[in-house]
Order: C-alpha cells, then structure tokens, then sequence
C-alpha cells in the first residue's frame, strides 16, 4: 500500500469513497494497482467490489446517482480531472462484465465494433482476426465471422466479450466475474486466457471464487462491508501472502470460510 | 401445522373449462368476423363495379370524375394524393418520432421523460377535426407567406400537419422498443468507448430495429388510412400530381364527398365507394405484409 509513487503503478487510488444517493457504498480506499499484473478483489455480496472496479473506467458516471470522491491516478493523471473524457478513457481501459453480453451483431462485428468507434483506419479484418487469437476463440469461429455472435455458447461469447475489449488495445482491462456465469470447463479455459492477457494488460478482476483469485492473481485486495461504514478495503497484498499468511484477522476468516 | 390437508379437492370442472375455452374463442372470433364482414361488404358492392368498369382500366386510369360527365374511373389521381400526403406525413413523423423517441429513451432523464411522455399522449388524443381545421386555418396561411400563389386546400398543410399528428404513434411504439433493449448491451459499448450518440444508433437502434419498423409502419398505414383532415385540409380535387402546393383528393377524402353526396344506392357513382375502399384495403395490408418481411430480414434478436 505504500507504492503510491511507484513508477510501476498505473492505477491508484486515494481516500477513494462513492455514495449512490445519500448511501455509502465504498469508504476510504487506498491502493495501487501494478503494471501487467493481475490484481483480484475479493469479499462478500455487496462490499464494493463492482462499484470500485467501476470507478477505474469511470462506468459510474452512467449511474445518475452516484458520487465519486477522493481521487483515482491514471499513469499519474487524475482520471476524474475536468480535461479527461471519459469516452476516451473507457477506450483506454476496457471492462468484461458478469454476464456475456455480445452485441445481437456477426461475431465480427462484434469485434470490429470498438475499432469503429475510435476510427480504426488499419485492416479491419487483422484486426479482428488479431483479437480472435488473442483471446484463443479464433480457431472455434475462424469459418463463421458471419453468424450471430448469439450462436455461441456462454463460454464462447465471454471470450468474444474479452476479444472485444482487447481489439482496441486498451491498457488495463476490468473484469467483474468475468467467469461466474459459466460452468467450470470454460471457467478454466477464461483462466487460462488471463494467465496469458497479463503479459501484455493490467487485469484487474472482480472474483467471488476465492480459488479462482489463488489461482490468476498475482495480488488480492479483501474488501468487506458493514452496516455503518459501507464497503472498506481491509488488506492488500500479494496474493501467497493474502492466502497463507494474512495480517488482519478478518481475512483469514474469509478466506478459511468463517465467514461469507 | 397440516396445510395440505385444508385444501379443497380442485378437480377441474370439464364443462367449464370448456365454456371458458370458448368464450374466449368467441372474443377471437369477433375481431375475425368483423374483418371477414368488412372485406364481405366491400367485394360484394365492389364486383357489381368491376362488371362495368374493368379492373385494369379502375388501376391504370388517369382521370377521376365519376358524377360529372364524361365520366372516368381510373383511381389513379385519388392513389397520388393519398399517397403524396403519406409520404409528407412519413417526412415529417419517421425522422422526428424516432428521434424523439431517442432522446425519450437514451438521453432524459427520468425526470424530464415523466413530462415529456403524458405531452406527446396529449398530442395524440388531440380529435383529427382539430388538427384538420389546424392545417386548413393555422398552417396554410402561414405557408401562403411563403409560398403566395399556394391553393387554400394543398397536399403540404395536410401532409405537414398528418406527420404532426402521428409522431406520438412512431415515438412511442419506438421508444416501448427500445428500452426493451438491454442495458448491459449500452454498457457493454460505453464500456469500448463509444459516445452516448454511438450507443443510441449502433446499438439501440439496431437491436429495436424491428420495433422502430413496425412503428413507421402503423403510423403511415395510419397516414393513409387518415380521413378527417384531409378531407378539411387537402381538397377536393382529384389530381395526378406531385405538387405539393396543389389541391388533391385522397381516397378517405373521396368516398367521404360521395357518402355525403345525393349517388343513390346501388348506382354506378355510389360502388365507386367500395371500390375505392377496397382498394385502400388492399394497400394497407400490402403494407402491413412488407413490414412484417422487413422485421424479418432486420431483426437482431438479443
Ligand atoms: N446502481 C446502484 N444504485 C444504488 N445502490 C447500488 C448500485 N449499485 C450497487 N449498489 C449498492 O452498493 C453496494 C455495493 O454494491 P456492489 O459494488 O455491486 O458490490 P459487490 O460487487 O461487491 O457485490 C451494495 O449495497 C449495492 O446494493
Ligand atoms: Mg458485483
């Protein structure tokens, strides 16, 4: 918690606090995330964990209630300052949401969607091919680009979900339960892919399965909630140190399951 | 505590489940023999016409005058009008309806819409006479500034004023279509970085796309359909032309000039009615099939 200025850093956080209305949903939050790491939040239902990966590609601002306060640095630039466009930045750091949600569009279209957007003026069709292999779905779709992106299955679409926030190559890329609403085979399979996604990305990713964060995070961060101060972070740090040997209390017990 | 014991039996009654059955069917039946009646009524006064005046002549004749003498039978003027005054109409309404139905669904907020969507329901109870006697009185005059050597009766007040009217039917059948769309698919495209403008035409749009067509649809089978304004508005003067500054005559306004005329039943002159009806008919449902083949072809399921 103490890499604040670490040149390192791409995202960080401080006294990070947003209320919906008059209801504090996330309270004080410092952290920093690392250059291509993967960094897991973790916690119960309800302690902030969507509403802070929110805050990192400003998807709050679609939420007419929300406030954010406190401050988020982007590579050192205040992401919430007045000369950021928000559009521009949801570019730069793309999101995978709980449940796939594919455009009712071709599968490349779906791809080639966000190059248009920003007005990709290369090949279209490398580039989606690009994205495709990227996120290991080319070779399921290569002979049928055409065909609805809902003909796939939810593991598929997923991965076209992640192909189409990598196709315009964004530096950090938000997850929230990318793999929650899948069955354990594609579960894996998206595992996989964002063992290999972190070479080249800063992944940050929203997990209710703490196996799962074990297994893909290079950090964890333990969030919590309670009825008077709404979603806190309680600790952050490597995530061996996170699942062997943690320093506050309150983790241990969630992650040995006292509680949930 | 033994619940299931305090049931009573609840062994379906046979006979009236089946009377229920059927007296929903009857319901059915009603709209479908009402149809069946009015398509009845009007070949069965049309054929006598058609027995004097041949189909084709009917369909590709250019000259209306069915009381004064020489007579002519061709329909094709009163087709130009109904059809020069739905197409102004569709100007005005398909643009306008969807954009208000854009802006309703994508851009106000929740507070702005609670206004704004009783105003348009206002708009569309408003009694056609007024909105004929709004074209006749209030537009005309106004364009006639403009435009100095325009008729009283003209296609563009009509029409102008048709597209007014049926904008509330093209934005909220549209904007019911797209807030069926899901959320997560607007997320999912400000989530790459697409502007709010982006959201609304590359994705709402599209996936509404078979909602905003059947509106367009309805509303200009609508337009067509329409009889009271025209008839105040438009004129009464069949007429092959595209002028819009021209009086015309629709077909709604024609067997409106006839029913109201001294034809006597059964004549040559009163047929025309159920001719001319007949004919409107048939192009509504013409376009009711091509639409439902358009949302076919365009539909984006989610
Ligand atoms: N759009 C919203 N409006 C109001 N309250 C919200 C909204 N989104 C989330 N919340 C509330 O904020 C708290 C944190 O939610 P969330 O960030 O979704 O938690 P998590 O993802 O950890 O389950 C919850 O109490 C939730 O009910
Ligand atoms: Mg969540």
């Amino acid at each position: 918690m103490n890499n604040m200025t670490s040149p390192k850093s791409v995202l960080n956080t401080s006294q990070l606090s947003v209320y919906y209305g008059s209801f504090l949903a996330l309270k004080n939050v410092d952290m920093a995330i690392q250059a291509n790491e993967v960094t897991a939040l973790i916690g119960p239902s309800g302690c902030g964990k969507s509403t802070l990966l929110r805050c990192f590609n400003r998807m709050n601002d679609l939420i007419p209630d929300a406030v954010v306060e406190g401050k988020v640095l982007f590579n050192g630039k205040d992401l919430y300052g007045s000369e950021i466009n928000p559009t521009e930045i949801r570019s730069r750091i793309g999101m995978v949401f709980q449940k796939p949600n594919p455009f009712p569009k071709s599968i490349f279209d779906n791809v080639a969607f966000g190059l248009k957007v920003n007005g990709y003026t290369g090949k279209m069709d490398e580039a989606v091919e690009w994205a495709l292999r990227q996120a290991a779905l080319w070779d399921e779709v290569s002979d049928r680009l055409k065909k609805s992106a809902l003909t796939l299955s939810g593991g598929q679409q997923q991965r076209l979900c992640i192909a189409r926030a990598i196709a315009v190559q964004p530096e950090v890329i938000l997850m929230d339960e990318p793999a929650s609403a899948l069955d354990p085979i594609a579960t894996l399979a998206i595992e996989e892919l964002i063992r290999e996604l972190k070479q080249l990305y800063t992944i940050v990713i929203v997990t209710h399965n703490m196996q799962q964060a074990a297994r893909v995070a290079d950090k964890t961060a333990f969030l919590m909630v309670d009825d008077a101060r709404g979603g806190y972070l309680v600790e952050y740090d490597a995530t061996s140190k996170i699942f062997t040997n943690p320093s506050d209390s309150r983790t241990e017990a969630y992650i040995t399951g006292r509680f949930s | 505590m033994k619940i299931r014991e305090s049931f009573p039996e609840r062994a379906e009654n046979p006979i009236s489940g089946t009377i229920v059955k059927y007296l929903f069917f009857l319901c059915v039946l009603i709209s479908l023999l009402t149809t069946a009646g009015i398509l009845y009524s009007l070949l069965s006064q049309a054929i006598g016409f058609f027995f004097e005046v041949p189909l084709i002549d009917f369909l590709t004749g250019t000259r209306w005058a069915p009381i004064l003498k020489p007579q002519a039978y061709g329909v094709l003027p009163l087709v130009c009008g109904t059809l020069l005054v739905a197409a102004i109409a569709a100007v005005v309404a398909l643009p306008v309806g969807l954009a208000t139905a854009i802006f309703l669904s994508e851009y106000a907020p929740d507070k702005i819409r609670r206004i704004l969507k009783p105003l348009l329901e206002i708009l569309a109870g408003v009694p056609t006479v007024v909105y004929g006697y709004f074209a006749l009185t209030f537009v005309t005059p106004q364009l006639q500034k403009l435009v100095p050597d325009m008729l009283v009766f003209n296609a563009l007040s009509a029409g102008l004023v048709m597209g007014i009217m049926i904008i509330p039917m093209v934005s909220s059948l549209s904007e019911d279509a797209m807030l069926a769309v899901p959320r997560s698919l607007r997320y999912a495209a400000y989530a790459l970085g697409s502007t709010r403008l982006e959201v609304s035409l590359k994705v709402v749009v599209p996936a509404a796309l078979s909602g905003i067509i059947a509106s367009f649809i309805i509303a200009v089978s609508r337009a067509i359909g329409e009889t009271m304004l025209v008839t105040l508005a438009a004129g009464a003067t069949p007429r092959m032309t595209f002028n819009v500054f021209d009086s015309i005559q629709t077909m709604t306004a024609y067997i409106v000039q006839l029913s109201l005329g001294e034809a006597p039943h059964g004549s040559l002159e009163y047929n025309t009615i159920f001719a001319v009806g007949l004919l409107l008919f048939v192009m509504t449902l013409i376009m009711n099939v091509i639409g439902h083949l358009v949302v076919r072809r365009w539909r984006e399921v989610y």
